[in-house]
């Protein structure tokens, strides 16, 4: 089997290879994951103190507002479909995904969708207007009437997320549907494609209602429309309804594929087999479905009457069913194992604890009584970065170290990977954990400054943010010398003693194209 | 948020746990030196030990700083002196504790398996995969717990939304960055003429403090500097305002929310109200302050509104029945009285000291978070005066005058806000202010019609 493709930089520019395009969408990932951090890091260092130090109030907003949109269209999502393009091929016995050339198209409209969108901010920081600065939720009229002229470059980026993530979706569904070996039934399938399917289905649904909503704000802003202006006959709050119904979906598509990934690694290393495995797909079926009608739990404070309220509440409430049975059934699978902690184990058990943290506080944000203290205060900053960063991030990263030997070849350097891990765990902690407190005490999200009584807990907030920025220089490392250097013992086929499932039936580094001649699946390998 | 009663003392909870010892200590009570020795021995691994020592640190240090706050309750949801706030404390409680309870059983099953089943310890792997009779316990368990949860929390949310039979209605206005106050109603006397802004009174001075003359990011700040002090900040820092809105304690006070340009957000959470202010709409809610729980209550905008949403805080003062008719009479008399010497006022002659004096004051509170205290503003969503064709050229007046009174895009209509006096303070002031040197004089009656 040769490979042939061309070489330089047009392998990369017209590569319809799954494993040049995972890479990709990998590498792209983390360059945004860095990018987003440094923005992070500048609303830290601006909140370390009380009073305006760095930045002014509205450059503090375009960061709150390009830091989030920056993470969740560009290092979680492509890291996501990264990790599809690389492994659900290899997973299901298929040479490649469905749509190759499709495949590409969709990796390669990002890096213009970004450089609009971080175009507008770099000339903001150079004294050229603003950037987007309405947050990443971008409600109507601050984000219509009352937004930067650079409003329109974002809203033209949006759209490109969107078609880019909505052809990832089609690929990874016809690929399943299509592609896989015989003897893959669906309740053969390994739990990650599973997770993906869905995920697949979310973003489908729901990527058009976010391009409906910006294209909305489009008219709104240029073509005489009034969609959220009262005073047209529009209203405001259907914005946000229009928003949320996608929304609210969308923060399923953040972590249901990192639910896949800590299915497959925790089973492995108790070596023992995946506890209720019918149950996680019909628990990941019905998280997907509750999804679509829990939307205005975002909105217990804009005045919805009270049977709405009611029903909203007890809508998300009721997730917490599915949720739990996923939980139970991970502890279960590690209950009475053989039980070795290697990287990807580790990042897999702080994603069960920390994951569950955040789902837990989630559980108390329901409460719309209790909301009406909790809405927009950093308590709901500190439960949305439980479940995205310590939730999604760390499940992308657990899969990242699992997968990593099959992609390299090599084993990668573990003690330095431990100590990312440590570093890691321990900052995000010390970031994320006193939040809760200052929230409940009353400082609201999205302000450069507050009241003295805060300032204790945010200094210490701020160097938990600088230490877990500066932690993730040490993945780069691990990667730079797996990737790069090819440093470490090589690889065995199954890279991990009791690793199943058919990627790891494939030769140590993955030959480019997966498997040629289908292989025959005789009996579940989850 | 702060309590009822003011104080000046700044609670600082946090940093005696970290600087001091007392972590140490309880992470040695945490895991023992026996669990230690036999974690040393089978996992074989430094570093995974040193990493579990560090986290137990972190996470005990953190149950020292929950242990004082929960008994400080200044890191906590305030109690609130309301029926709701109450109510809406004891289900967080509940709620809290319900979570605490739910996280320890699973954690603790999950780090039991961590320290038993492991292979280093010579323990092999069962091979079961599924039981139908736990799977159906733990979705139908979990289930009855979340309608005990959801029955208080309906009856809560049902009583939330009574505002009937309120002795007092405040229309509540929330613009780019203040809120205004408008008595409508009180005990059944809809004729009621108060109404007033309510803004920041922390002096810009206070927060505008830049590291270095240039600022990190050429933008907004590093124009501030050259012209202004840092000074040191008071106990109420970013939660005083020039005027706070009074209610009388006893009595049931609806407030009906809504917003001049983009959405803010009304909380107050010794009250346990947080409505959303939107543009076009009227929401309602209402509270009612016990007798005996006088004071002032501090809130903010919680709805990101633009660049100084972290500056629009809410005060209310809460007074007695009593207490309250004389001030809402006095009020009244004295908004009438303002209006009629501002009616008196409109053919008056001011001098140019008279009007540039007025005028930088009146700037500096009004106009200065968007156009900035030096005139530069912050294009291009805040055109600068200075230089500016409209404000530095004399054919640019007659439209000067008419953005005042009646905005442009962003900019609020102010003609009934200010007075004629002020209006006309203000354009003569950034007429000539910043070397915009147009010499022009605008009198009150110049600007109480728009001009030609």
């Amino acid at each position: 089997m040769s490979d042939h493709h061309p070489t330089g930089f047009s392998r990369w520019l017209f590569t319809t290879n799954h494993k040049d395009i995972g890479s990709m969408y990998l590498i792209f990932s983390f360059a945004m994951f860095l990018t987003g951090g440094f923005m992070a890091m500048v609303i830290r260092a601006e909140l370390m103190y009380p009073g305006l130090q760095l930045i002014d109030p509205n450059f503090f907003n375009q960061m709150t507002t390009t830091h989030g949109l920056i993470m969740v269209f560009g290092a979680v999502m492509p890291a996501f479909v990264g990790l599809a393009n690389w492994m659900i091929p290899m997973m299901i016995g298929a040479p490649d995904m469905a749509l190759p050339r499709m495949n590409n198209w969709s990796f390669w409209i990002l890096p213009f969708a970004f450089a609009i969108l971080i175009g507008s901010i770099v000339v903001a920081a150079f004294g050229g207007g603003s950037a987007p600065n309405f947050g990443w939720t971008f409600y109507a009229p601050l984000s219509t009437k009352y937004g930067p002229p650079s409003t329109d470059f974002f809203i033209f980026s949006v759209h490109l997320m969107g078609i880019s993530s909505i052809m990832g979706a089609i690929n990874v569904i016809v690929t399943i549907f299509n592609m896989r070996a015989p003897g893959m039934t669906f309740m053969r399938m390994p739990l990650f494609v599973w997770t993906w399917l869905i995920t697949a289905f979310l973003l489908i649904a729901v990527m058009p209602v976010l391009a409906g909503a910006v294209t909305m704000m489009l008219m709104d802003r240029h073509f005489g429309t009034s969609f959220f202006d009262a005073a047209g006959g529009g209203d405001p709050v259907l914005f946000q309804h229009v928003f949320w119904f996608f929304g609210h979906p969308e923060v399923y598509i953040m972590i249901l594929p990192s639910f896949g990934i800590i299915s497959a690694i925790l089973p492995t290393f108790a070596r023992k087999p995946l506890f209720g495995y019918p149950s996680m797909v019909y628990a990941t079926a019905s998280i997907a479905f509750l999804s679509f009608v829990v939307w205005a739990h975002h909105m217990f404070t804009v005045g919805l009457p009270l049977a709405g309220n009611l029903f909203f509440m007890y809508m998300t409430m009721l997730i917490a069913v599915p949720t739990g049975v996923k939980v139970f059934n991970w502890v279960a699978t590690m209950w009475q194992g053989s039980m070795t902690f290697e990287v990807p184990m580790l990042f897999s058990i702080a994603f069960v604890v920390l994951f569950t943290i955040g789902g837990l506080s989630g559980l108390m944000l329901a409460i719309t009584p209790a909301d009406q203290q909790y809405q927009d205060s950093y308590f709901v900053v500190a439960h949305f970065h439980y479940v995205l960063v310590s939730g999604a991030i760390f499940g992308i990263m657990a899969g990242v170290y699992y997968w990593l030997p099959k992609w390299t070849g090599v084993m990668f350097n573990e003690t330095l990977a431990k100590a990312h891990f440590w570093c890691s765990l321990v900052m995000v902690n010390l970031l994320f954990f006193p939040m809760h407190f200052v929230g409940l005490a009353g400082m609201q999200r999205r302000i450069p400054d507050y009241p003295l009584q805060f300032a204790d807990l945010n200094f210490w907030i701020s160097i938990g943010g600088f230490g877990f920025g500066l932690s993730q220089l040490l993945l780069l490392a691990v990667v730079w010398q797996a990737c790069i250097q090819r440093k470490g013992k090589k690889a065995t086929a199954q890279v991990w003693e009791s690793a199943e499932g058919l990627e790891w039936t494939l030769p140590s580094p993955a030959p480019y194209h997966s498997f040629s001649t289908p292989p025959f699946i005789k009996a579940a390998t989850h | 948020m702060r309590r009822g009663v003011p104080s000046t003392a700044v609670p600082r909870f946090f940093s005696p746990y970290l600087a001091s010892s007392t972590h140490a200590n309880h992470a040695s009570s945490w895991a023992t030196p026996a669990l230690l020795k036999k974690a040393f021995s089978f996992t074989g691994s430094r570093l995974f030990l040193s990493g579990v020592i560090l986290f137990a640190v972190f996470f005990s240090s953190s149950n020292v700083l929950f242990s004082s706050i929960a008994s400080a309750q200044s890191y906590d949801m305030p109690q609130g002196v309301t029926e709701i706030s109450q109510q809406e404390f004891a289900l967080h409680r509940m709620m809290f504790w319900c979570c605490v309870a739910i996280g320890i059983g699973v954690f603790s099953v999950m780090f039991y398996s961590i320290l038993k089943h492991r292979k280093s310890q010579g323990h092999k792997a069962a091979q079961f995969h599924e039981s139908t009779t736990v799977e159906i316990i733990w979705t139908a368990v979990p289930f009855l717990i979340l309608i005990a949860m959801a029955i208080p929390a309906t009856k809560t949310l049902i009583q939330m939304k009574d505002s009937s039979e309120a002795a007092l209605t405040i229309k509540v206005t929330g613009s780019q960055w203040k809120w205004q106050y408008s008595y409508l109603e009180y005990k059944a006397n809809n004729t009621i003429d108060l109404d007033y802004l309510s803004v920041l009174s922390t002096p810009r001075e206070q927060f505008e403090t830049p590291l270095r003359a240039a600022g990190l990011f050429p933008l907004g700040v590093a124009s501030y500097t050259g012209e202004r002090k840092s000074a040191p900040k008071n106990s109420d820092y970013l939660l005083e305002v020039d005027k706070p809105v009074v209610i009388p304690t006893g009595k049931k006070v609806r407030f009906l929310i809504t917003s001049n340009d983009v959405i803010h957000a009304w909380w107050v959470a010794d009250f346990g109200i947080k409505q959303d202010a939107i543009p076009g709409f009227i929401n309602e809610t209402w509270t009612k302050v016990p007798v005996g729980k006088e004071g002032i209550y501090r809130g903010k905008c919680a709805e990101l509104c633009g660049k100084d949403h972290g500056y629009m805080p809410i005060v209310v003062k809460a007074v007695s029945e009593s207490e309250f008719d004389q001030w809402l009479a006095d009020s009244q008399a004295a908004q009438k009285k303002a209006k009629a010497d501002a009616a008196n006022s409109v053919d008056a002659v001011m001098s140019k000291d008279e009007l540039m004096t007025l005028g930088e004051k009146e700037y500096l509170a009004k106009c200065s978070a968007c156009h900035q205290a030096n005139g530069q503003g912050l294009p291009p969503t805040f055109p600068a005066l200075k230089g500016s064709l409209i404000a530095s050229k004399p054919e640019g007046l007659a439209t000067h005058i008419n953005h005042v009174r009646n905005g442009i895009n962003m900019m609020p209509a102010f003609k009934d806000i200010l007075s004629p006096k002020v209006m006309a303070a203000i354009i003569t002031y950034e007429r000539n202010a910043w070397g915009n040197d147009t010499d022009q004089l605008v009198q009150p009656k110049d600007v109480v019609k728009d001009a030609q």
